[in-house]
């Protein structure tokens, strides 16, 4: 399928896109650049080392406990290991792996040329990264964080967590959280206002609604880790006493803080996985979805009830049962728009004509793994089998269900579908096949037994354990698999190493998909789109061939038509909210190295902090402020 | 090759919609807004399973200096009100005295934080009330410091004669995070001031 440009402008005063749209060369362009692109696939390369980090240590931990009373590691260096793989996963992949693929997609899902905000865009790149090696380092130190990946208190108090460990953890997720809620902005604004013109509210692809609704969760709950742990530390640093018993405070408002944010975030995590799953079902059942209303409604009622349930993390606390009871049938009803989500990918599969590539092999993979993390979410929602369950194994087993293999399959999936756009070169089939089979035994073999273990009475975070509880065998079988998974994930990154550059050209259009970023070349260029295509419908590339575009209406200079929806000016065509009309456009700001400025005077700053330096601190707030002054007084939001 | 006429898509829309920058801010005030429930859930539940409140015989706090300049806080508000109706009709001069009367408002509320937070009888490590108290209405000022230094900023972009009646989104968008500040402050002034002295 070909897709001529209509609107490349011949007539020599007209700039070429070249020139209006290129980074500036070398390292420079490296720290300037503001092309949601690049900033996507460093995100998503950043996040997959984190990745391979924190899963070498979970292959550390579980030759410890491959055997019992062994002494691989001591307990010491065995709760660093737990807390640091339990934070590094959550905040320093999952997550901003997340983000990565929705800055990189989103705006060509979108039509559009960039993100809303593109400066904050890089900032908020800089200050993952800023925040990933602030929490690392502290392994250099030979002080991760050890308190467990949410930090009880009174555990993690001053008085019994006197090293430097645990402010490692509390001011890094302060600091990765800005991260996440300038992205999350960012999202929602792009949504809402850079969508082709024709793309009403009920044509916007369903990943993209995957993303706002995830969007909208970081922005009401992040709030909530950063108080929770803002507050631990004001305690840790400076002696309030808010989690101070003995002063009048509670310790259990910590955890009501920390879950608020806590349990959304799975879902920050889930949504945009599922719109994943979503996308590559529906293109390889080259199938309409099923259901796409209930599907994006489904989103929007997740994200709405899972701030409803954060106390079903709570039920061992001895709150009363009149509260838990009621937390314990909210937990219930997430099972609904989960339950109508997983009957619309069995509807399009049913309808439609299903091909088994590598990215849907890792769909179905999705599929089998969330129905049993999800049946043992119903089970662990369930106030009595929780309390027996708690802080066992069968919690391990559960959360790894949902997070590794309803987040990380689909990722994986993603990966296979979505790199040949990024580099303009296939992964290999053959090698992604065995990565999936790989991965699906080695995970199962994982993470079953683990149910097991947990109602047998493991204990979750134990260092070792006795000969003879019944532990010994199901732990070996456990550690086996965790390196039969290591080395699936492995054969995928030995796949993008191997093939990113020299496998098979990619094409605009390699797997016959629907939606726009489809439409251009493979890797798009800086610009993305020679002109703004218009949309008439949910699957644009397969209800119309070829795309059309915008054009000049009647009577306008050829210049008039470039502007804004050419390539030729650093112009991106706005629209309004619902009905996706032409509303005047924006001029893409220049690249600029004051973002990575602003993220590096943060990083002092929390350095700062950490080290409770009044010189460092304030040498962090002068050149952060004098970044962003600079930021502000370059901004042209009035000018365009 | 289709090209498709878009219902003249090249143009402009007469009626323009709220601006980009508009929607940023909006988002931010959601999020900064939510770090301010949390933290007066934080006091609220402190205080409902506390025996005392205040804890440790503390006094509620003083309520008459601080209500005058409560009044002052959100009177702020309506010069930034004006301010905006200012260089909508393209007034420059109007929209830099609004600017800097809320400037001075606002500095006026912060500089008797500053002597309130001086004169007070409990330290923030004293009990979990201090602690709230402190770094609630600390948070807050923060806010309002983050406001003026805004302020500094949007003050000399109009000096410099940098908006007009037709591009003003800088003064839009300013307006808006300060409305929210003083919006906040009606809630942190209703729980830490009024409520305290709820027996």
């Amino acid at each position: 399928m070909t897709i001529e440009s209509p609107l490349r402008a011949d007539e020599p005063d007209l700039p070429s896109p070249e020139e209006v749209w290129e980074d500036r060369p070398g390292l420079l362009g490296f720290f300037t650049t503001v092309d949601h692109k690049r900033i996507g696939i460093r995100y998503i390369v950043t996040a997959f080392t984190f990745f391979f980090i924190a899963g070498l240590m979970a292959l550390v931990m579980r030759a410890q406990l491959a055997r019992p009373d062994s002494d691989v590691v001591s307990a010491e260096t065995y709760n660093q290991l737990f807390t640091m793989h339990g934070t590094i996963m959550i905040f320093l992949f999952n997550t901003p792996v997340l983000f990565g693929f929705g800055n990189y997609l989103m705006p060509l899902l979108l039509g559009s040329r960039d993100m809303a905000f593109p400066r904050l865009n890089a900032f908020g790149y800089w200050v993952f990264l800023g925040s990933g090696v602030f929490m690392l380092s502290s392994f250099v130190f030979g002080a991760a964080p050890d308190g467990g990946w949410f930090a009880y208190v009174p555990l993690t108090d001053k008085a019994f967590s006197s090293g430097i460990n645990l402010d490692f953890w509390g001011l890094g997720v302060i600091f990765t959280g800005i991260s996440t809620t300038v992205g999350a902005i960012n999202f929602i604004a792009s949504a809402f206002k850079l969508r082709a013109p024709g793309m009403t509210v009920n044509r916007i692809p369903l990943l993209v609604w995957s993303f706002v609704a995830m969007a909208f969760m970081v922005l009401f709950a992040v709030p909530s880790l950063t108080t929770a742990a803002g507050l631990l530390e004001a305690d840790r640093l400076f002696g309030t006493a808010f989690y101070r018993p003995a002063s009048g405070g509670n310790v259990l408002l910590y955890q009501h803080l920390f879950w608020f944010w806590g349990h959304p975030e799975v879902y920050i995590l889930f949504l945009p996985a599922t719109g994943m799953v979503t996308t590559i079902i529906t293109v390889f059942s080259r199938h309409r979805t099923a259901g796409y209303v209930w599907v994006a409604s489904s989103f929007f009622g997740i994200a709405f009830i899972s701030f409803g349930v954060w106390v079903h993390h709570m039920f061992a606390t001895g709150m009363p049962t009149q509260a838990t009871g009621m937390f314990a049938a909210a937990s219930f009803v997430v099972a609904v728009p989960s339950g109508i989500m997983y009957m619309c990918w069995i509807g399009t599969m049913w309808g439609g004509d299903v091909r088994f590539p590598v990215p849907m092999l890792f769909a179905l993979g999705f599929l089998v793994i969330f129905l049993l993390g999800g049946i043992t979410g119903v089970m662990v929602a369930s106030l009595p089998f929780d309390l027996q369950v708690t802080d066992s194994y069968f919690v391990v087993a559960h959360f790894h269900y949902v997070l590794n293999g309803a987040v990380v399959f689909p990722i994986f999936g993603a990966l296979y579908y979505w790199v040949p756009k990024m580099t303009g070169h296939m992964l290999s089939e053959r090698l992604g096949k065995w990565s999936f089979w790989t991965m699906l035994v080695g995970f199962n073999v994982t993470f079953f037994p683990m149910h097991i273990l947990g109602q047998r009475g493991m204990a979750r975070r134990v260092y070792t354990y006795d000969r003879g509880l019944g532990f010994d065998f199901l732990n070996m079988i456990v550690s086996v698999g965790s390196v039969v998974f290591a080395i699936g994930t492995g054969l995928t990154l030995l796949n993008v190493v191997l093939n990113h550059k020299r496998g098979p050209a990619a094409g605009r259009n390699p797997w016959d998909a629907d939606t726009l970023e489809w439409a251009t070349e493979s890797p798009p260029p800086e610009w993305n789109f020679e002109a703004s295509p218009v949309i008439n419908s949910r699957h644009p590339l397969w209800d119309e061939e070829p795309l059309p575009y915008v054009a000049a209406a009647d009577g306008e200079s050829t210049e008039q038509a470039q502007s804004p929806i050419g390539a030729s000016r650093r112009e991106v065509a706005v629209t309004t909210g619902f009905s996706a009309e032409a509303d005047g456009h924006f001029r893409v700001p220049e690249p600029s190295i004051v973002p990575a400025i602003v993220g590096l005077g943060l990083f002092v700053l929390f350095v700062g902090v950490l080290l409770i330096g009044a010189v460092i601190f304030w040498v962090g707030v002068v050149v952060g402020l004098a970044a962003l002054t600079s930021w502000a007084w370059q901004c042209e939001v009035d000018r365009s | 090759m289709t090209v498709f006429d878009a219902t003249r898509a090249s143009i402009p829309s007469t009626r323009p919609g709220r601006p980009l920058a508009w929607w940023g801010v909006m988002l931010v005030i959601a999020t900064e807004g939510t770090i301010f429930v949390a933290l007066l859930s934080a006091y609220f539940y402190t205080r409902a399973v506390s025996p005392e409140w205040p804890q440790g015989g503390i006094d509620p706090p003083d309520l008459l200096r601080i209500s005058l300049f409560t009044v002052v806080l959100l009177a702020s508000s309506l010069p930034m009100v004006y301010a905006e109706r200012a260089i909508k009709r393209n007034d420059v001069r109007r929209l830099r005295i609004a600017l800097a009367a809320a400037f001075a408002m606002g500095l006026a509320f912060l500089v008797h934080q500053g002597f309130e937070f001086a004169g007070l009888e409990f330290g923030v490590k004293d009990n979990a009330y201090a602690s709230l108290f402190i770094v609630i209405t600390g948070l807050h000022g923060i806010h309002l410091l983050i406001g003026l230094l805004m302020s500094v900023v949007v003050q000399l972009k109009a000096a410099r004669g940098w908006f007009d009646a037709a591009h003003h989104d800088t003064v839009t968008v300013f307006s808006l995070y300060w409305h929210f500040v003083d919006v906040v402050w009606i809630f942190v002034f209703s729980s830490l001031y009024l409520s305290a002295h709820l027996r």
